[in-house]
């Protein structure tokens, strides 16, 4: 095996490779010229005139997901701590997946809201209304902005593109196909990506698993390089930095799998504006399940080369063992197996496949930013009542501007080391006390309107508290080296909003009962919750129930073998 | 863009995805039979990998092909009939 040069890993990508990667740049912006000519009002721009079919809307749940932060991430846990990594994918996202589409979707979508704040505005008026859609707003351009240094970095070091340079193009495709198509471009190209990646990740693993002796040859090398933890999923001490294995397991359990994974799937409006786009309430209420069958298996082709690469790549070898790695750090996992195994032509499409995923992590996070811009913030606060066509405009400037944003915002990413941490650490700021929030206000209808913002700020401030006790840059006084820190900020900011909503709402005076039809369940008529089950939504095979049921058997089972 | 009623042809996400994946995969297969060389086989421990993901491709590519021809997509006359006016959600 060629020992790599130091710190070098340009790939050698012929014209072949780049002639695959304009053909998918080309079919990319085709979309967004198409996609154009069905846009007539802000609605068909921001929300796709609500009209598309759930297997659309469900795959581009999850790759709005799986942006290029996600997969290179992913792909370094893997390296990094082998197995417990699918806890990301499977207790860390089915369970929310089913619950959004069971639970909560007959709320959003049978709502009408057009946005995640939104609901909150109905919900609870101006004040938690604010807090989201302000926090929301930031937290997509910060989060666009390093999925674009992310794609800079990437660039410059796979394909030798100076940093500027590929700042700019990637940011003028995404903005020109988000700007003319909107969401419905933005989704046509999330499923794309969907494939794309599939395509390039699936024979990087067969090609990986063939090297080292398929999955036994793989658990007998990491054995003998004395992993243990890295081969089961369970009680992941590693991943979590939480030393004690059941305060780790309760860690995964409730911080990841309850907290953090319903906050960010459940109420993120990226997400969930997904589901909103679709054409009936069935097919929203499918979305999340449909799109929770890839991601329960998308890890085996995500983790499992990040595995691969600790054993056949030296450097990455050597970051495991704590020797000299050459400058490589676990990011870089994903791109150095690529270039060890995939010849010229697969290169190009693994090359494609990296760019689609930072291309649509981006296009969602534009493309949520606008919508709540537009709507929410610029609708409701600044220019009220003014015809379609403005706030349609409205919808294409913000687009613009928040791309510029995240240009700006890209070098703030710069000053961490793992971008997983700092994702993470972001998520649970803004997104763990919202779950809680909503969660109450759905079901219980005494909740106030000042015990919506009151606890949506009180669990945010805990979150930053803990962010900042535990990392070591800061105050440092927790010590929690994993991803724990970020765990335990969610669960905290969680307990704090609910203990804060409750005592808030004790002392004031609820919303009025006729102000919360559609918003609470005891006030929503049974015939509003449920879906048609007639003409595109007939069939069992389209049950919600039924098919949410099966992922969770699916999940259940996966851990069972690979537990 | 057989024969069906309006404009979707063209437009249909399952055509796109026909296409694109088709053409990656005449590449990939032609690339894999006639152009690999055994530094290629090499670098992927023996496996053809062009060829094979290049079939891979076009059988994903005919899945989807097949699919929008047997079921076309039909776009009602009216863009989003059934919504009611926009921006009136107040």
């Amino acid at each position: 095996m060629p020992v790599l040069a130091q710190a070098d890993l340009r790939l050698d990508a012929n014209p072949l490779d780049y002639i695959l990667l304009v053909i998918y740049f080309a079919v990319v912006l085709g979309i967004g010229v198409m996609a154009r000519r069905s846009v007539s009002t802000s609605l068909d721009f921001l929300l796709s005139g609500r009209s598309l079919p759930a297997w659309v809307t469900g795959l581009a749940f999850i790759s709005a997901n799986l942006g290029a932060i996600e997969l290179l991430g992913m792909a370094a846990n893997g390296a990094q701590y082998g197995l417990p990594t699918v806890h990301y994918y499977w207790i860390g996202a089915i369970p929310a997946m089913v619950f959004l589409g069971l639970v909560m979707m007959p709320f959003y979508y049978g709502s009408k809201v057009r946005s995640v704040p939104e609901f909150l505005r109905r919900r609870f008026g101006t004040g938690a209304h604010l807090v989201n859609a302000l926090s929301f707003a930031l937290a997509q351009v910060l989060i666009a902005g390093v999925n674009l240094y992310a794609l800079a970095l990437l660039l410059n070091l796979l394909l030798g593109w100076p940093i500027p340079l590929s700042i700019v193009i990637a940011a003028l495709v995404v903005l020109t196909y988000t700007t003319l198509g909107g969401l419905s471009a933005a989704i046509y190209n999330e499923v794309l990506q969907f494939f794309v990646i599939v395509a390039a990740l699936l024979p990087l693993t067969i090609v990986g698993l063939h090297k080292v002796g398929g999955w036994n040859g793989l658990v007998d090398k990491l054995t003998a390089k004395g992993a243990g933890e890295e081969l089961g999923a369970w009680p992941a001490t590693e991943l979590t930095g939480i030393a004690n294995p059941v305060l780790s397991v309760i860690g995964i359990v409730f911080g990841l799998g309850f907290v953090l994974s319903f906050g960010y799937w459940t109420t993120n409006f990226a997400e969930v504006q997904r589901a909103l786009s679709a054409k009936s309430m069935s097919a929203a209420r499918r979305t999340p399940i449909i799109g929770a069958f890839p991601k329960a298996l998308i890890p085996f082709i995500i983790i499992i080369p990040g595995m691969i690469a600790a054993v056949v790549i030296p450097q990455v070898q050597a970051l495991n063992e704590g020797g000299d790695s050459g400058g490589i750090t676990y990011n870089e996992t994903l791109p150095l197996l690529i270039r060890e195994l995939l010849p010229n032509g697969m290169l190009g499409i693994a090359i494609t496949g990296l760019l689609a995923s930072f291309m649509a992590g981006v296009a969602a996070n534009v493309s949520s930013f606008n919508t709540v811009f537009t709507y929410d913030l610029w609708q409701d606060y600044v220019k009220k009542d003014r015809p379609d066509e403005y706030y349609l405009r409205v919808g294409r400037l913000a687009t613009i501007g928040g791309t510029i944003i995240a240009i700006g915002t890209a070098f703030i990413a710069s000053g961490y080391g793992n971008i997983m941490d700092y994702i993470q650490a972001l998520f649970s700021f803004f997104n763990a006390p919202l779950f809680a929030t909503f969660i109450l206000g759905m079901f219980w209808k005494r909740m106030s309107a000042a015990a919506g913002w009151i606890g949506l700020v009180a669990g945010t401030l805990g979150a930053v508290a803990v962010f900042v006790m535990a990392d070591p840059k800061l105050l440092g006084v927790l010590d929690l080296p994993g991803q724990g820190a970020s765990f335990v900020g969610a669960s905290v900011a969680f307990v704090l909003d609910i203990v804060v909503s409750v005592v808030v709402t004790m002392f004031t005076k609820p919303v009025p009962e006729k102000q919360l039809g559609g918003l609470v369940y005891s006030l929503t008529p049974k015939a509003d919750r449920t879906h048609s089950t007639t003409g595109d939504d007939a069939g069992w095979y389209r049950s919600p129930a039924l098919l949410g049921g099966g992922v969770l058997v699916l999940t259940t089972a996966l851990y069972i073998i690979f537990g | 863009m057989a024969g069906k009623s309006h404009r979707a042809g063209l437009f249909d996400l399952r055509l796109i995805i026909a296409v694109l994946f088709g053409i990656y995969g005449v590449v990939l297969t032609i690339v894999g039979f006639g152009f690999t060389s055994d530094e290629d086989l090499a670098k992927a421990d023996g496996l053809n990998i062009n060829l094979w993901s290049g079939l891979g491709m076009l059988v994903l590519a005919a899945f989807f092909g097949v699919w929008t021809f047997t079921k076309p997509l039909i776009v009602p006359d009216e863009v989003s009939a059934e919504e009611e006016p926009a921006g009136g959600a107040h």
